[in-house]
This record gives structure tokens, sequence and C-alpha cells, in this order.
């Protein structure tokens, strides 16, 4: 028989704990904004939330997040191949780097970066001699996002390479696969749900992110205006049904983000399940 | 028939191929990672030592210093029990909604920090639902210096919980049930236990939500208001001194920013080395 447990100490004080805080911090400031925009009335509502301007914003945000997303989509699985198959001098550097996005304030990428890409910049000079514009223009929001969500699809997708067991390969280069078509065919399968995961987080971070993208994104209403400064816009001018309102549907397409990543962990759990059996 | 093939020189790409890849990603790396850090140096420095140094001991820097450090030292140490408290509840023992509180644990992940703030504008503001209330009594929240914490604390709420959930889960309970039967009390238990046991995850908690709660710049810009000296944070104080065109000092107070963000990269590579180098003996 096996010994007999102690019921471990400490459930009612930090369920307690637990919940008091959670509801002070989160819950109750989120519930404000809940009640909000109830209190906003459905027209009045829809109007705010489908205003030109604001249709505007969406694009600019949910289009530079998306090109930032597939940009990462296709270099963040190839940097963590790299990082995870390779070895080369200065690997573990690069690998301790690519978490710089996370630990740097996006106030400091923000200007850095704008810094970087304007017309007298160490970059933007060869690029505008070229005939191309970066800050200040929805490209250089595409930057900035692509800056701040790199992480993302890297640390998602490092972890799964790492597990990967040789046989699989081993097996299909003695059935005589190319080494292009083992990438292609047996290893990159087993890669897309933590790239879809990966891609998931890095637009649902990519969509609020604000201290990063407004030094470079020229702020121009219609043009360059993200969501959060539209929001930033509507509070300085006291507009707070407005602010709520964008902000709702920022929150609603986070949500959806991150709801599709819990469908998709579901299903692959399911789907390696029906593997083994 | 063909004669076996060694295992290495299958699963090892061609040639060009490695160094197509490698080009690339040390190409992105270059471009994006490197190039960012040495430029927030290099401009910090472009008017020399002197400079730099008057840039960060100004007044109204020293104070943005001094609020983000007071700032830190109550929301990461309120994070830090609130997240010990809620990974034992969690990994400790089973009752109903336990992944629901997961969810809305890491719920402020998902929320914009302009989102953060705005709540906090909504419920404490002078529109806000408490707002007539707090003016009566006197009480200052928004474009002061409790609602710059409390937006802090709302966009650095995960980080300890969501570090030690997973930690705590993997390590299981043997020691705790061992003191337990041995006769140490709850609190002993968790002093002489639970607390080195967890060390050194902790610890990486305890950085990565200090380095938000230091760099926060969106929820702290919606309820800060920007008055100099008085509720600007350390990032605020870098977009007001580029606003001003004062890009050299912007940068120098940047650049202290991204010493902290690459001290937190640094204990992160070594917690992780210590956490490896542990786990084997923990195992045995």
């Amino acid at each position: 028989m096996r010994r007999r447990r102690h019921a471990l100490p400490g459930f009612g004080l930090t369920l307690g704990l637990s919940l008091a805080y959670l509801a002070l911090i989160v819950l109750i400031p989120l519930a404000a904004l809940a009640l909000k925009s109830a209190t906003i009335g459905p027209l009045a509502f829809w109007h705010a939330v489908t205003a030109p301007r604001a249709l505007a914003a969406y694009r600019v945000t949910f289009g530079c997040a998306a090109v930032a997303g597939l940009i990462n989509l296709v270099l963040g699985p190839l940097l963590a191949w790299v990082l995870v198959r390779y070895r080369f001098p200065g690997r573990k550097l690069i690998d301790a780097l690519v978490d710089l996005p996370f630990a740097l304030p996006t106030a400091v990428a923000g200007i850095t970066l704008t810094a970087l890409y304007a017309s007298n910049g160490w970059l933007g000079r060869w690029i505008e001699a070229a005939g191309y514009k970066v800050a200040y223009t929805p490209t250089g929001i595409t930057v900035a996002l692509t800056f701040v969500s790199l992480p993302f699809l890297v640390r998602s997708v490092q972890p799964v390479l790492e597990q990967l067991e040789p046989d699989i390969e081993e097996a299909a280069a003695t059935l005589g696969a190319g080494r292009l078509t083992t990438l292609r065919k047996v290893i990159l399968p087993m890669l897309w749900p933590a790239i879809l995961t990966g891609f998931a987080l890095a637009f649902a971070r990519a969509v609020g992110e604000y201290g990063s993208v407004i030094f470079i994104a020229g702020n121009l209403p219609m043009v360059s205006e993200i969501a959060p400064l539209l929001i930033v816009a509507k509070l300085d001018a006291y507009d707070y049904a407005g602010a709520t309102a964008i902000a709702v549907v920022l929150l609603l397409a986070s949500f959806v983000a991150l709801f599709l990543i819990n469908v998709l962990q579901l299903w692959t759990v399911r789907r390696r399940s029906a593997e083994t059996r | 028939m063909m004669p076996p093939r060694k295992p290495s020189t299958a699963l090892r790409d061609p040639a060009w191929l490695r160094f197509g890849l490698l080009a690339i990603a040390l190409a992105f790396v270059a471009v994006f990672l490197v190039l960012p850090l040495v430029a927030v140096f290099a401009f910090g420095i472009e008017k020399g030592v002197a400079f730099f140094v008057s840039s960060l001991t100004d007044p109204d820097a020293r104070a943005a210093i001094r609020l983000t450090l007071i700032v830190a030292a109550i929301a990461v140490p309120a994070n830090t029990i609130f997240g010990v408290a809620a990974a034992w509840l969690i990994t400790r023992f089973a009752f109903r909604g336990k992944n629901l509180l997961v969810s809305l644990i890491d719920l402020p992940f998902a929320v914009s920090p302009v989102i953060a703030g705005l709540i906090y504008v909504l419920l404490f503001g002078a529109n806000g639902w408490l707002g007539p209330w707090l003016a009566a009594h006197d009480i200052k929240i928004i474009y002061a210096v409790p609602g710059i914490i409390l937006a802090t604390t709302f966009v650095t709420f995960p980080f300890v919980a969501r570090e030690l959930i997973p930690l705590m889960q993997a390590q299981g309970s043997e020691e705790e049930q061992a003191a337990l039967t041995l006769g140490a009390g709850g609190w002993s238990m968790f002093w002489r236990v639970v607390l080195p046991k967890i060390g050194w995850g902790l610890v990486y908690g305890v950085i990565l939500c200090n380095a938000r709660a230091m760099g926060e710049f969106g929820a702290v810009s919606v309820v800060s208001g920007h008055i100099r000296g008085v509720t600007n944070t350390m990032p605020l104080h870098v977009e007001i001194l580029y606003n001003e065109y004062q890009r050299t000092a912007a940068f120098a107070v940047a650049s202290l920013l991204a010493l902290i963000a690459l001290a937190t990269l640094v204990v992160k590579q070594l917690v992780g080395w210590r956490m490896r180098r542990v786990a084997p003996s923990e195992a045995a």
C-alpha cells in the first residue's frame, strides 16, 4: 500500500489571496470596461466602432500585425532550426539575444528603430537612396511589430525541434528521400502546430502594441494610425465612450487569436493520442 | 544492395543549404537584434561621456529614475506574493474552476497596454465610476503615482505565477509530504522546503516581472498625465526628451533601460544553466 498522503496546508489562504488579488487588479477593472461599453448604447457603439477613422486604424493594425507575423512565420522557424541544428561560433549569444524584444522596453525599441530607419539613419539612408521609405509609413509599423513579435515564433518552434526524434529523419533518408524532401514532407508537418501557436501569440501581441510603434509610425489618421493610438487620442479628447468601443474590438481580436491557440493545442493533443493508439 | 548510410550524414543538411540558412538567419539577427542594441548605446554616448552622465543626473531624470524604482518596488513584490500563492494553489490542490483560474491569470497578457491604462481611467478617472467619490475624499489615483503603480501591476500580473506553475507541477509534492510527516508546520515547510525548491524559477520570474515593470510604457503613459518630475517614469522621460528633439539625452536614459534589459537576459541564461545543473541531481 502507498504511504498515507498528508493534506497539504494553505488551501484556504492561497485561494482567498489569489481570488481577492485577481479580482482587485484584473477582474474589477476589466468589468469597468464591460460596464462602460454596455452603457454606451448599441447604436452609438456601432457608430464609434465603424467610423471611417476607426476602420482605417483596424486596417493598419491588423494588416501590419499580420505581415509582421508572416515575416516571423518564415524567419522565426528558420532561426530556430539554425540554432538547434547547426554549430557555429556565437550560437549561444544569438540564442540569448532572441529574447531581447521581450526584455527591451518598448519605448526604447521605438526610438531606436525610428533613428535607424529615418532618412538620415544608419539603415534609412540606404533604403531611401534605393527609393523606398520606412520611417513614418505603415512599413515602419511593420518593422516595429516584426521586432516585438520576433521571439514568439522562435521560442514556440525551438523546443519541438529539440525533442524531434532522429529516427524519423533517418527512416526518410533510408527510404531514399533527399534532404529537402525530408525537411518539407517530414519535419515541417510536425512543426505546424507550434508555428501556428507562435503566429497567434505574435499576432495577439502585435495588435495591442503601442510603445514601439508610435515613434516610427508617423501617426497620420486614416494612413498610419494604429488602433491603440486611436484609443489614446479619444481619451485625450475625453471621449471615454469612443475609446471604450475601440478597446472592445481590440480585446475581442486578441481573445479570438488566443482562443484559436487553445483549439489548436487541443487538436494537437488529440492527434498525438490518436497516433499512439 | 546499397551500403548502409551513416545516420549522421543522413541528418545533415547539404552544405549549400546550411550556409544559405545560416546566412539568412545571421542577417535577420544582425538587422533586427544586434543593430538596434548597438544603436541605443552608440546614440546615447554620441556627445561624450560627460553629456551622458549629465543626462542621467539631471533633476527630471533623477525624479524619473526614483519613480520607476518606487513603482517596481511595490508592483513586483505584490505580484511575487500572488504568484507564489496562486502557483501553490493551482499545483497542489484539485478544485473546480481551476482551468478558468489559470486562464484568468494569463488574461493581462492578452490585453493591450493601452487598454490596461484605459480600464483604470474608467474606474478611477474624473469621469470614472469611482471618480466623484475619490474627488470628494481628495484622493488622486489617475494622473498620480497610485495609478502608475496599478497599471504596472496589471501588465506584470502573470509573470511570476506563469514561471512557477509549470515548475511546481513538474517537481511534485514529495518533499512537502516528507516535511509534514517529519512534523514540520505549514510555514516552516514553506520557508525550508518549498522556497529553496522553487528558488531559481522564482528568481527568473521576478527578474522578468521587474524588467517589464521598469520598462512599461503604454499602460503607464495613459494614466500618468506626463507631469515632469512628478509622474514621469524612465520610459516616459525618454519619450518627452525624444519629442523635444533632445535625442542624445533620450538615448542616454534609454541606454540605462537597455542595460536593465541586458542584465535580465544574462540572469535568464545563468538561471537556465543553474536549473539544468540542479535538475539531474534532483532526479537522482
